[in-house]
Parts: C-alpha cells; sequence; structure tokens
C-alpha cells in the first residue's frame, strides 16, 4: 500500500506544516514553502489542513500507485497527468491501483503539492514530517525521494460499489487565495530607516530578479545594489521567515522555509505573511516587485486569506461527505 | 524583572526584543530570564522563542491571533510580553549547566591552530591554554541545528573569520569567529578558524533533546590527547 517512485525528481520532499518550537536550538522549521497549495489540497482530500503532501519541483518523479487513492494536486501546474492523460489541478481525483503519474511540462508556478487522503505513513522527527535535509530527519528518510523508494499510505481509498470515479465534479477556486496584483507586499524593516533615500524608492518601486541560486533556504535577489547611510554591526539574532536581508554588497536576500534560525545581517524590510505563498511560486529568472503596506493591512489581508481557506475546507468537507459516504468503507 | 528592553515588529508574524546591543554577560542573563518566563507562558500563538546574545525573538500565529483576539498581533503580543515578563515575581530559571567537552587540538583535526600560533609567535599549547582556561557562556545557538555560538575568547585569541569558507568542515570542528567559538555539530561548509575537534557527538538526532548545548550553558574545554580522542569517539 504505497506510492513507487519510478522517476527520480530534482526535489521532491514531504512537507507539512513545520517543525515550531526547536528554533531556540537552531532547528528551523521547515515545512512547505507554499502553505495555502498545502492546505487546498488536503481540504480537498478531507485531510486535516497541515497534514503531510509531497511537495515537487520540476521536474518531478514519476509515480505508481500500487493501491488506490484519492489524491489531489494543487500549487503550480506541472501539467500532471494519469496512465498519460492529463488531470485538472484542485480537484479531488481518484487513482486506480497501477495507475502511473507522471508531470509533463511547467505550466505555472514552482512547486506542486500532491496530497493522499488520510496522509502518508511516516514517522515524525520532533512532532513534525517535515524533511530538514541538512540533519536527515523528517519526511521520508530524512531526504528527497529517489527512484525506488516506497511511499507507503495510511489507508487505500476503499470502494464499496461499482463506481470509480476519475475526477470528481467539483474544482477548488484558489485564485482569490492568492495575492494578485503582481508586487508582493512588505513591511519596513529594522534597516529601513538607514537606508539612503534611493535605495528606498528602488526598494519600493523597482524591479528584482530572482537569482539562479534560489532555493527553499532563500530567493536571492539581483537588483540595482541598495545602499545605507551609514553601516550597522549587527549582533546575530534570531530571524524569521520573510524577512529580507541586505547583503554587504547591496543585493537582497528573501528568507524562505528552510532560512537558518539566527542572522547578522540588517533587515531592510519583511514580505508579509500573506504573500509568502505566492512569493513561494516564484521561479528563478522572473521578475518581482514589492509595495509597501501597513501592518494592519498585513494583518487583514492574512485574515482573509485564512478565512477563504476555512470556507475551503467546509465546503470540501460537504462535497466529500455527499460523495464518498455511499463508496467509500470508511475503517477507522 | 526589569525589563529594559525595547520590543520591535519582525514582519507581521514576530517581534523582536532588544537589550543593549553588546556581548554581555549580564544583559544575556536577563535575555535568558524573559525567555524563561515567556516560555513558562501558556500563549498558544507563540511558536518559537530565539534568545540571542541581547535580544530574543518570538515568532507566532498571527492568523490564530488575529481570529481570537480580534486586536493587531503587534499589540496583543506587546501587551502580553509586558504582562508575562513583569508580572511574575520569580521565574523558574534553571540553573546553567557546566559542560565539560573534550577537544583534540592535534593539527590534523584543527587544521588553523598552527598559523594562529605563528602569526601571534607562540607556541601551539599557548594557543590551547588561552582557549580551554576560559570558561565560556552559550549566548545562542544558530546557524546549524545544536551550533552553540560561545564567548568570550581572550583578547589575544580573537581572530576574524577566514576571507575563504572551506566548503567542508567536519562536524565537532571547534572554531574562533571574531571573540566568538563555537562547536560545527554537523559537517558542513565554513569560515570559522578551526583550532582542534571535540570527540562528542554535539547533535544527536535520535535523542528527544538532539542537542548538546543549549543556551545559558556554561563551558569549559578540556585537552585531550588524540588518542583519548578516538577512544572517546568509539565510545559513541
Amino acid at each position: 500500500m504505497s506510492i513507487a517512485v519510478l522517476q527520480q525528481g530534482i526535489m521532491d520532499t514531504i512537507q507539512d506544516k513545520g517543525r515550531y518550537g526547536f528554533q531556540h536550538l537552531g532547528i528551523n522549521p521547515g515545512g512547505v514553502m507554499d502553505r495555502i497549495a498545502m492546505a487546498v489540497a488536503n481540504a480537498l482530500t478531507g485531510n486535516p489542513p497541515g497534514e503531510a503532501v509531497l511537495e515537487l519541483h520540476f521536474p518531478a518523479g514519476k509515480y505508481l500507485f500500487e493501491a488506490p487513492a484519492l489524491i489531489a494536486l494543487s500549487g503550480g501546474d506541472f501539467s500532471a497527468a494519469i496512465n498519460g492523460l492529463a488531470v485538472p489541478m484542485h480537484k479531488l481525483l481518484y487513482v486506480q491501483a497501477g495507475a502511473i503519474l507522471t508531470f509533463e511540462k511547467l505550466r505555472s508556478g514552482a512547486r506542486c503539492y500532491l496530497a493522499v487522503r488520510h496522509g502518508f505513513s511516516l514517522t515524525p522527527w520532533l512532532g513534525s514530517y517535515s524533511t530538514h535535509l541538512k540533519v536527515a530527519q523528517g519526511g521520508f528518510n530524512g531526504r528527497a525521494l529517489r527512484k525506488g523508494d516506497k511511499l507507503p499510505l495510511r489507508q487505500s481509498a476503499q470502494f464499496t460499489g461499482d463506481r470509480h470515479p476519475e475526477t470528481f465534479p467539483w474544482t477548488a477556486a484558489t485564485s482569490h487565495l492568492y495575492h494578485q496584483q503582481g508586487a508582493v507586499r512588505i513591511l519596513p524593516g529594522a534597516c529601513w530607516d538607514i537606508l539612503e533615500a534611493s535605495s528606498q524608492q528602488q526598494l519600493t518601486t523597482g524591479s528584482f530578479l530572482i537569482g539562479p541560486h534560489s532555493d527553499r533556504m532563500g530567493f536571492r535577489l539581483n537588483g540595482t545594489p541598495l545602499r545605507t547611510v551609514r553601516k550597522e554591526e549587527q549582533l546575530s539574532a534570531g530571524i524569521c521567515r520573510g524577512a529580507i536581508q541586505l547583503l554587504p554588497d547591496g543585493q537582497l536576500i528573501i528568507l524562505m522555509a528552510d532560512h537558518q534560525t539566527t542572522g547578522g545581517y540588517p533587515v531592510a524590510a519583511h514580505v508579509i505573511t500573506a504573500d509568502m505563498p505566492a512569493l513561494a511560486q516564484y521561479q528563478p529568472g522572473q521578475s518581482l516587485q514589492f509595495s509597501v503596506i501597513s501592518g494592519e493591512a498585513a494583518t487583514t489581508a492574512l485574515w482573509q486569506q485564512e478565512k477563504a481557506v476555512r470556507y475551503l475546507q467546509h465546503a470540501s468537507q460537504l462535497h466529500l461527505e455527499k460523495w464518498l459516504l455511499p463508496y467509500e468503507l470508511y475503517r477507522s | 524583572m526589569n525589563p529594559d528592553y525595547v520590543i520591535h515588529p519582525l514582519g507581521d508574524s514576530a517581534v523582536i526584543l532588544k537589550w543593549q546591543q553588546q556581548i554581555s554577560m549580564a544583559i544575556h542573563q536577563e535575555v535568558m530570564k524573559t525567555y524563561y518566563s515567556l516560555r513558562s507562558g501558556t500563549s498558544s500563538y507563540i511558536l518559537d522563542l530565539i534568545p540571542a546574545y541581547a535580544s530574543l525573538t518570538i515568532v507566532y500565529d498571527a492568523a490564530q491571533l488575529r481570529r481570537h483576539e480580534r486586536i493587531p498581533g503587534l499589540q496583543w503580543m506587546t501587551a502580553y510580553i509586558r504582562k508575562q515578563t513583569t508580572t511574575q515575581a520569580t521565574v523558574s530559571f534553571p540553573a546553567p549547566r557546566e559542560l565539560h567537552i573534550p577537544v583534540c587540538y592535534d593539527p590534523s583535526l584543527g587544521p588553523d591552530i598552527t598559523e594562529m600560533a605563528a602569526s601571534r609567535h607562540v607556541a601551539i599549547e599557548d594557543i590551547i591554554t588561552w582557549h580551554s582556561q576560559t570558561i565560556y557562556t552559550v549566548y545562542l545557538t544558530g546557524f546549524l541545528p545544536g551550533f552553540p555560538y560561545m564567548g568570550e575568547v581572550c583578547p589575544a585569541l580573537a581572530t576574524p573569520r577566514r576571507q575563504q569558507p572551506r566548503l567542508h568542515v567536519p562536524a565537532g570542528s571547534v572554531g574562533i569567529a571574531g571573540v566568538q567559538t563555537g562547536i560545527y555539530p554537523l559537517d558542513s561548509p565554513g569560515g570559522w578558524n578551526i583550532i582542534g575537534q571535540t570527540p562528542l557527538r554535539m547533535f544527536d538526532a535520535a535523542k528527544a533533546d538532539p542537542c548538546y548545548c543549549r543556551p545559558g550553558d556554561r563551558v569549559q574545554f578540556i585537552p585531550v590527547t588524540l588518542e583519548v580522542f578516538r577512544q572517546i569517539q568509539q565510545e559513541q
């Protein structure tokens, strides 16, 4: 009862909402880069919002379902296909035993999420299923999936009737869950006031390119170097996801899921929490702009987003109960 | 307790408490008192507390906070932190642990010790004595899981980071960066000046408490020979 890896992707890992409570020991939370996509895929399959999912980067792996499963894909669109037939995103899909899932082409985004109803059967490390690559813990054997791995499922989809639907007749609307205005919204950081006026202007109106060495740890930005009116020596201090650090050469780096727990570089600004999922879907080479908003507006944006995700979860649950009860044998 | 700190927002999901920005035992004591006082609190909104030299970072669940409290996160956190750190008469504050960490300073394990001695016109033994006679405080763990930032080394030992970081520093390596000394818990690239290696495992994922050192600990290094180093390594 597992999903076998027929072909290895460049970076397919198990992630959940993150491993909190250990940053004082230098153990970073990690977790999914796009928590909205995780929540959507989990909502569609009827899982709790933070259940562990498979995070895929393109090119993603090729997967054989050794048992029937109910799955959902959300986040970046990698042109998923089951047995060569294209399947839609943001839908509940029934996959038969023996089916092969492939990802053909990068259409949009940077990270695609696969949730399986009832989740994966794995051992958590320090209370989380997130893969911690540095210490080789969590997720599947503490590492990215490789050819030959068998990702065990907690439970396969059990159908009592004859009908084996391939897709179910509803789709999660997701566009309103992400900020669509183009600019990534930020709040000023601790070194904002010592940025030269022209650099403040550059940060809020200029374009930045996501550099090739951007990964789950951080997005390195290329743009006109920013300058400060004076150099400030910083003592290392605890840092957080979304912080935009100013490097000595004037370039910026945005701390993402696998960021270090402490940092010594000055912080120019912070990406608001509500916009981290949208940011996570940017690819290296894409350009990016920032716009400053107020702390209050940031909280409101996050709150609207959380409410919308919750509505989706409820709606999904209602559909699931209506559709699955006649077919699925609940064994728990 | 004297809440002698200033609260700054770090975006919309974290705040930082900052004391006077210097490496000082007295200030760090305040940081740790505040850390333990907030740790003993019951707020489910707080996800992480990260004590450092002269600051404490608090990461919180902004969405849950907004959902239940209906006021901006920063405002709520500020009030909570002030209340939690001023109303508690006594903070249950575990006594700092005294850790003795064996270190072999053989140049085969501490590739920078020879250069460090040569540049100061002293013997390698002097470097060993200077490094091992001080009792250090673990001010923070960061950079890598379980990497202890300790201070301060005696002024004669203070050395800037290497111009070219090494691509591979073995786990257990003991290094110096500025006035700090630290131990690499895992194999990693790194720019600290490596003067020795401990056979102890600084990070063991199999343990419930996987890090050997934690902020607040007091550490003394015990010089050991290569022979003893290998022996302890085998016993691990």
